[in-house]
């Protein structure tokens, strides 16, 4: 059996993912108004970015791979884009 | 054509199937987004109808559960991610090992929740089941207690089944190991991987908001 060591990418990922969750509750309890949603939902795209980039491989991945991945984005995107119209412009 | 070759006729090489089988992973991936986007869309149209009930409702959820259970799934993907990489280099006891580490820390999420939800109930949080909740806010808070315990509940489903699958590959794995498997490793630790990225968002849609007010 040969030796196996964790990579380095992945154990740095694991701490910031870790440093990154204590980040965003300290955020949540200080009173930053509008903010505070804005650095929840900010820091969890970061973390979202590392677990795919790094934990996904997307990082080692071609083209192809990308398009398939982001597939699942767009469409999201266009469903909140549109679903939520209505409700943002509503008077 | 051979009898005993281990990729079917429409492929070129077993490295051109897994290669298939890794966009097909990203298809059904895509898939689950939609799921998990529809009841986004519920979360944000009644966050922005009912802001301060939202708020209140997330206030009454277990914060130090919330995080300890991120924290868990976060190092389970550690781990999943890791076993990925043990099997490349033939490690393959070590890569069991750390698949089975990634199902303990599965079922002590699931624990966890299921904690926090015997306490919701005697909070009287269920829809449905037990609500109350004085105030002109009950409304709004009921409806964020509806998103909570849905998207909870999916997400749960979602741990038991990848738990399942991590176990019926750290089973195979134990025996030998095979470019087909490695394959199925790799499939399986992308949805590990997703159910992990959900609950990064649910914990911050759940758990966050109006925690300092």
């Amino acid at each position: 059996m040969t030796r196996w060591r964790p990579p380095f990418p992945l154990v740095a990922s694991w701490l910031g993912l870790l440093a990154l969750l204590g980040l965003t509750v300290s955020l949540a309890y200080l009173p930053l108004g509008s903010f505070n949603a804005v650095a929840a939902l900010g820091i969890g795209a970061i973390k979202a970015g590392i677990v795919a980039a790094v934990f996904m491989e997307l990082w080692h991945r071609g083209p192809r791979t990308l398009v398939f991945a982001s597939a699942g984005l767009f469409w999201l995107g266009i469903l909140l884009w549109l679903g939520s119209m209505d409700f943002l412009t509503r008077t | 054509m051979p009898e005993n070759r281990s990729f079917a006729m429409q492929f070129v090489s077993s490295r051109h199937r897994d290669e298939v089988a890794e966009l097909g992973m990203w298809v059904f991936i895509a898939t689950e987004v939609l799921l998990f986007g529809g009841l986004l869309l519920g979360y944000f149209v009644y966050r922005h109808a009912y802001p301060d009930a939202f708020a209140a409702g997330s206030r009454h959820t277990d914060i130090m559960i919330g995080v300890a259970n991120t924290a868990i799934l976060l190092t389970s993907s550690f781990l999943v991610a890791c076993a990925v990489d043990a099997l490349q280099t033939n490690a393959r006891p070590i890569c069991v090992a750390l698949l089975g580490g990634a199902i303990i820390l599965g079922l002590l999420f699931l624990g966890l929740k299921s904690v926090e939800y015997t306490t919701e109930y005697h909070e009287h949080f269920v829809p449905g089941v037990d609500f109350a909740f004085d105030g002109p806010l009950a409304d709004g808070v009921q409806l964020f207690f509806v998103f909570y315990f849905v998207s909870t509940a999916i997400h749960a489903l979602h741990m038991m089944i990848g738990i399942g699958v991590l176990a019926t590959l750290a089973l195979l794995l134990r025996k030998s190991a095979s470019t087909r498997k490695r394959a199925a490793l790799r499939s399986a630790a992308l949805y590990w991987h997703f159910v992990d990225l959900v609950w990064i968002f649910l914990f911050a849609l759940i758990y966050l908001p109006g925690r300092s007010t």
